[in-house]
């Protein structure tokens, strides 16, 4: 489905030119949230938009989730395609009731008489010294919401397509923006220095349309000796432990956990008979647990370890210790080698 | 287990300030009280000025503070408020606050019959809603909370729609999904109504705001009690709107009582609803909500204003329920019986006939067989949508509808749980069984 040339982009510059493309192709899309108009976005998301788009389709917002969710439910109610900035995923929970009880169920609850094709576009993730309230992974809440589909990018060629499609969906879609790989993909190692994006194949981005269509997962590597289900920020920080611990891993980039790519993860499982779960957020009740519930349900008898967990802690995420909270590179490589002694 | 503290000092010093003290607010009058509002200000109903709908908010906030009135409690109107409709259309607007209290009559028979969960009246309020729906456009969009079940019939809904709905039965469009009288009704620029008390509001906003974003000129309207103006999402909405100067109508059904919660714990005690617009710096008016007129003129200025785009208008409707929130709820047990008959707004029906009236334009006689003609018609269409099934006598929508519509496209983990669930009836009921 690609109609161009390609550009070499960052994720935030994919993410930017999904934005322009679809506010170019259908006049309901519009663009709002704090700081996005006039300065672009305090990551610079939404930089030059408003300039070209104008004050009418791209525009600052009141510091006010509820109200920024609130609008952009009724805005969808009148016909528009609100995508609603909400600057860190640790701020959405002020706006979580107009999200949970309001877009989520309005197709429902009205029998297709409404419907709230709205895309939530927001930050997540730690790894930049944000300290509790600007680096917390709340993606389990958003799955736990029954009408609303909830998309994780790992790279910029992904990141654009996805988003794309979740403009073009026309149900409720949280796009959560993994920030520390924003700039560059991430081994891990927070003491080495950053890898640009340039370096990597999928910065380059197709500048027009495309789309990768929600609930498809991406086959990162493939491999025979475990399967290990990443997303986001985690998809980077696997890779690069499995190659420098040689190990043959497959690892799926889920890229939607819902709907989630069942398939793709039972297929996977059963061929290889492990499977890790990476995952940055909290532990209990996080998106692994769902996960290690699917994979046991659908792929007990082929499994020959138990499922494990690397998340983040049950604790608020620390300023200073921050590195001892990230699942990185030791606590992964202490649970492939764990998974693999049998 | 520590010792309890009788003083509750824990453990702080010892001080010679006076002690501070928390005040819980309480209304006037219990259960056995005999309630007077004689204390309530009623201002004459031609002292209160009409700006042009152009005026600045902060050159009329007075009206927050006033009482815009137009009927007098003999049925005369007056003043510059008066919006001088055709007698037509005064008993258009009779017709339809008397249609709405016979079906909410017979609905709440209805439920109290078994042939429903759940049902909620409006009784005293019914201008609030009907009124303010006839002074706006057909095609400006409403944004109800609960109990305006006036908006529909002001704009000819079919009262079986209604029915089908509050029965869940196999003519309810919305599927069973919905506690009765959460009705939907886009055709009629009616908002799916939440159950959730307030988040309308800033979604009206955002409706308003995107119709002035895409040059149209209509205009959105929406509803809260006084109870839910506490919400954040009311302050949320009337930040919004006065940021974008977004075209649309905030009313404020003031009826007293949010469940047995009055006003006081809305922050009634110290000021009006209406002075909320004070601090967003928008337009604010404070009205007599049983005054059929009053609420039409304050409704018709309001549009006229958000149509100019001299923005949003917050209006308080004073009035009071004259019956208790729900069919789950027995006011008698937390306030004075006889508040409705103190009230000193008098019955929104009674002084729209009272006017007719005097104007020569009604009767005794016609009223009565207008009462009974609009009996008839509730039992009729009652009738025919309890052909169409009651709520609990057998089933009335497919057991699949449960899993459509969460998405547009039913993705696989609702596929298989829509098959377990339908497994599971199969074995409750065999294999042969039908729905009704």
């Amino acid at each position: 489905m690609m109609s161009s040339d390609t550009k070499t982009m960052n994720m935030i510059e994919a993410i930017n030119s999904a934005m322009d493309v679809m506010l170019e192709r259908d006049p309901a899309t519009v663009v709002m949230g704090e700081d996005v108009g006039f300065f672009g976005g305090v990551f610079r998301a939404t930089a030059g938009l408003q300039r070209k788009h104008g004050k009418t389709r791209v525009f600052d917002t009141p510091i006010n989730e509820c109200g920024i969710i609130g609008v952009a439910v009724g805005m969808g109610a009148y016909g528009l395609r609100p995508v609603p900035e909400i600057q860190f995923a640790d701020y959405i929970y002020p706006g979580l009731d107009q999200l949970v009880s309001e877009a989520a169920r309005l197709r429902y609850r009205s029998a297709n008489d409404y419907i709230c094709p709205m895309t939530v576009r927001t930050p997540f993730g730690g790894g930049i010294f944000g300290g509790q309230t600007h680096s917390q992974s709340p993606e389990s809440i958003m799955t736990h919401i029954c009408g609303v589909k909830t998309v994780i990018p790992s790279n910029p060629y992904d990141a654009k397509g996805l988003l794309i499609a979740a403009i073009e969906d026309n149900d409720p879609v949280v796009f959560l923006e993994p920030k520390r790989i924003y700039n560059g993909p991430f081994s891990g190692y927070y003491d080495r220095p950053v890898e640009p994006w340039s370096k990597h194949d999928a910065s380059a981005v197709p500048e027009g349309y495309y789309r990768i269509d929600l609930g498809k997962a991406a086959t990162v590597r493939e491999g025979e000796a475990l399967t290990i289900l990443a997303y986001g920020t985690m998809v980077h920080v696997t890779k690069t432990i499995v190659e420098e611990m040689g190990i043959d891993a497959e690892i799926l980039d889920l890229r939607t956990l819902l709907p989630l790519d069942i398939d793709a993860i039972e297929a996977s499982v059963k061929k290889t008979g492990r499977c890790l779960i990476v995952h940055e957020a909290t532990r209990t009740s996080g998106f692994g647990a769902e996960l290690a519930a699917l994979v046991q349900e659908r792929c007990f008898y082929h499994l020959e370890a138990p499922v494990e967990r690397v998340t983040g802690f049950d604790t608020p995420y620390p300023h200073s210790l921050e590195w001892a909270y990230f699942p990185g590179p030791v606590r992964i490589a202490t649970a492939l080698t764990k998974i693999l002694k049998d | 287990m520590a010792e309890t503290d009788p003083e509750m000092n824990l453990g702080r010093p010892a001080s010679n300030l006076p002690p501070l003290s928390l005040h819980i607010p309480e209304p006037r009058y219990r259960p056995g009280d005999n309630p007077d509002f004689g204390d309530i200000e009623v201002p004459a109903v031609d002292a209160t000025p009409r700006p042009g709908e152009a005026t600045k908010p902060d050159a009329m906030r007075e009206l927050c503070y006033g009482l815009v009135r137009v009927l007098d409690f003999d049925g005369h109107a007056k003043g510059q408020w008066d919006p001088k409709l055709s007698p037509e259309r005064l008993r258009t607007m009779l017709r339809y606050m008397m249609l709405t209290r016979a079906f909410d009559d017979r609905m709440f028979r209805a439920q109290r019959q078994g042939k429903t969960s759940f049902y909620m009246k409006c009784t005293g309020e019914e201008a609030t809603s009907v009124a303010s729906t006839m002074a706006i456009d057909r095609a400006d969009m409403c944004f109800p909370s609960y109990r305006q079940q006036g908006i529909l019939i002001a704009r000819d809904y079919p009262l079986i729609q209604m029915m089908n709905q509050i029965y869940s039965n196999r003519g309810d469009h919305l599927l069973g999904r919905q506690l009765p009288i959460m009705y939907s009704a886009p055709e009629h620029g009616f908002f799916s109504v939440s159950g959730n008390l307030a988040t309308q509001y800033p979604q009206a906003v955002g409706w308003a705001m995107a119709s002035a974003s895409k040059g149209d000129s209509r205009i959105a309207t929406v509803w809260c009690g006084e109870g839910s103006s506490a919400e954040g999402d009311f302050h949320s909405a009337l930040t919004f709107a006065t940021v974008y100067n977004a075209p649309v109508i905030f009313n404020v059904v003031n009826n007293q009582w949010a469940i047995s919660s009055f006003s006081g714990f809305a922050g009634g005690e110290r000021t009006t609803f209406a002075a909320r617009a004070v601090g967003y710096g928008i337009a604010g008016l404070r009205i007599d909500g049983n005054d059929p007129l009053a609420v039409y003129a304050a409704t018709q200025w309001a549009a006229d204003r958000a149509r100019t785009n001299n923005g949003p208008t917050l209006i308080e409707h004073f009035t009071y329920r004259s019956e208790g929130h729900s069919t789950s709820d027995d006011p008698s047990a937390y306030r004075a019986a006889d508040e409705a008959t103190a009230w000193p707004f008098g019955d929104p029906i009674a002084r729209l006939r009272q006017h007719l009236e005097i104007l020569g334009e009604w009767d005794a006689d016609r009223h009565d067989a207008q009462a009974r003609e609009l009996d008839d018609l509730v039992k009729t269409t009652q009738k025919q949508s309890e052909k169409l099934g009651i709520l609990g006598h057998g089933m009335h929508q497919p057991f699949e509808t449960m899993f459509q519509d969460v998405f547009e496209e039913m993705p696989w983990h609702l596929k298989e749980q829509c098959a377990q669930m339908l497994a599971e009836q199969e074995a409750k009921f065999g294999p042969d069984w039908k729905p009704e």
